[in-house]
């Protein structure tokens, strides 16, 4: 078996296909496949600066690795955004990893914490508050940080690792909880209205599989040690995962199908949502649907 | 043909008799599209040759987080 454009060995059979490439070959569709979205769904212009929100996991680094690759010679900014959530044992606090890398090609890196900017890590959350799953407080609170941070440092778009198994979850996950408005966000560019509150948020990765950017992490030597949140099994997400990759077993294309018939639905839903008044959190000022947000919220069930 | 297999998720260590990865994978009970395979630190496919006494390592594709 010989890679689809040359005689050399094969590492990656292309999802829902027979079609198999080699190193060289794969990074090259890879690459185009991240500038095709880019391009297709507008998600930059010349004089942007974009935000990369990293964990050190293999999707944020390889999309910087990528957006780094295709930037570089353009007047686009990148900068790298990081949060430490305070999880014991997950992330590494010193962003080594990452660290080294934006050090290596020269991007400007900036670090947050929850214990900084709301006084408790996770885990204290998560002593505090033992009936609620920890992971609501996570996406909240890293959000927040990130939107926040993000326009105090003049980002106008937000790029986020996101992939096609994630955004399959997502849409699942929110059918499954009957949770339309959180649908209407989503996509390959995200939110509903242009808001100077929120800086809008964009996935190159929409059409790659979880399997794809691993081997592109691999290949291109930024996969780091593999470490699982402590906390990741006790999610919605986990459970919506396992069915769906149970599913995608049994019926190839199934994730695929799912994102790809999300989308023609997408603008319809968008509709139904664009009427609805943005207003001003009456605790913090930033955007929400509601009074308060739901970071205020969770923050004060804590306090 | 004896296969060394090392699955990076639950960070085991196993030895599986197969003929190719199809039985391999489901011998070890494992999603081949829950993993990415590599042997002697190359990337390669579930299609690729098995050799008796290789040694493979499954890495994970799942996020940690």
């Amino acid at each position: 078996m010989n890679c689809r454009n040359c005689k050399n060995n094969p590492v990656i059979t292309l999802p829902n296909s027979n079609v198999y490439l080699c190193k060289k070959h794969f990074n090259i569709y890879f690459e185009k496949k991240v500038r095709k979205t880019i391009r297709i769904y507008n998600m930059l212009d010349k004089n942007d600066i974009i935000g990369v929100a990293i964990s050190g996991g293999k999707d944020s680094m390889s999309l910087l690795y990528i957006l780094n690759k295709i930037f570089k010679p353009t007047k686009v900014k990148l900068i790298a955004l990081s949060i430490d959530e305070g999880i014991k044992g997950y992330r590494d606090p010193n962003f080594k990893f990452v660290k080294l890398f934006c050090k290596k090609n020269k991007i400007k890196l900036h670090t947050f914490s929850f214990k900084k900017e709301f006084g408790k890590t996770l885990d204290e959350i998560k002593k505090k508050d033992s009936e609620t799953i920890p992971c609501t407080f996570c996406g909240v609170f890293r959000r927040k940080i990130l939107n926040n941070k993000a326009l105090e440092l003049g980002v106008n778009k937000l790029a986020t690792g996101h992939n096609l198994d994630d955004e399959a979850q997502t849409i699942l996950m929110n059918q499954f909880r009957k949770n339309t408005r959180a649908s209407a966000v989503l996509g390959p560019v995200t939110g509903i209205v242009n808001d100077p509150r929120f800086v809008r948020r964009i996935k190159p990765f929409y059409f790659l599989t979880e399997k794809e950017i691993t081997a592109f992490a691999f290949l291109n030597n930024i996969l780091d040690k593999y470490v699982e949140c402590p906390n990741a099994k006790l999610g919605y997400r986990n459970s919506v995962l396992e069915l769906l990759n149970e599913f995608e077993k049994r019926y190839p294309g199934t994730k695929y199908n799912i994102v790809s018939s999300f989308l023609s639905t997408l603008p319809l839903i968008k509709e139904g949502f664009k009427e609805k008044t943005i207003n001003s959190c009456k605790k913090c000022g930033a955007a929400t649907s509601k009074d308060i947000c739901q970071a205020c919220v969770l923050l004060d069930e804590l306090n | 043909m004896k296969i060394k297999v090392f699955i990076e998720r639950t960070n085991k260590k196993v030895m599986v008799n197969a003929k190719n990865f199809n039985e391999l994978f489901k011998k070890i009970k494992v999603d081949p599209n829950t993993v990415i395979i590599t042997r002697k630190n190359e990337l390669i496919t579930e299609k690729a040759k098995l050799n008796n006494n290789d040694e493979i390592k499954l890495l994970s594709v799942i996020s940690g987080g």
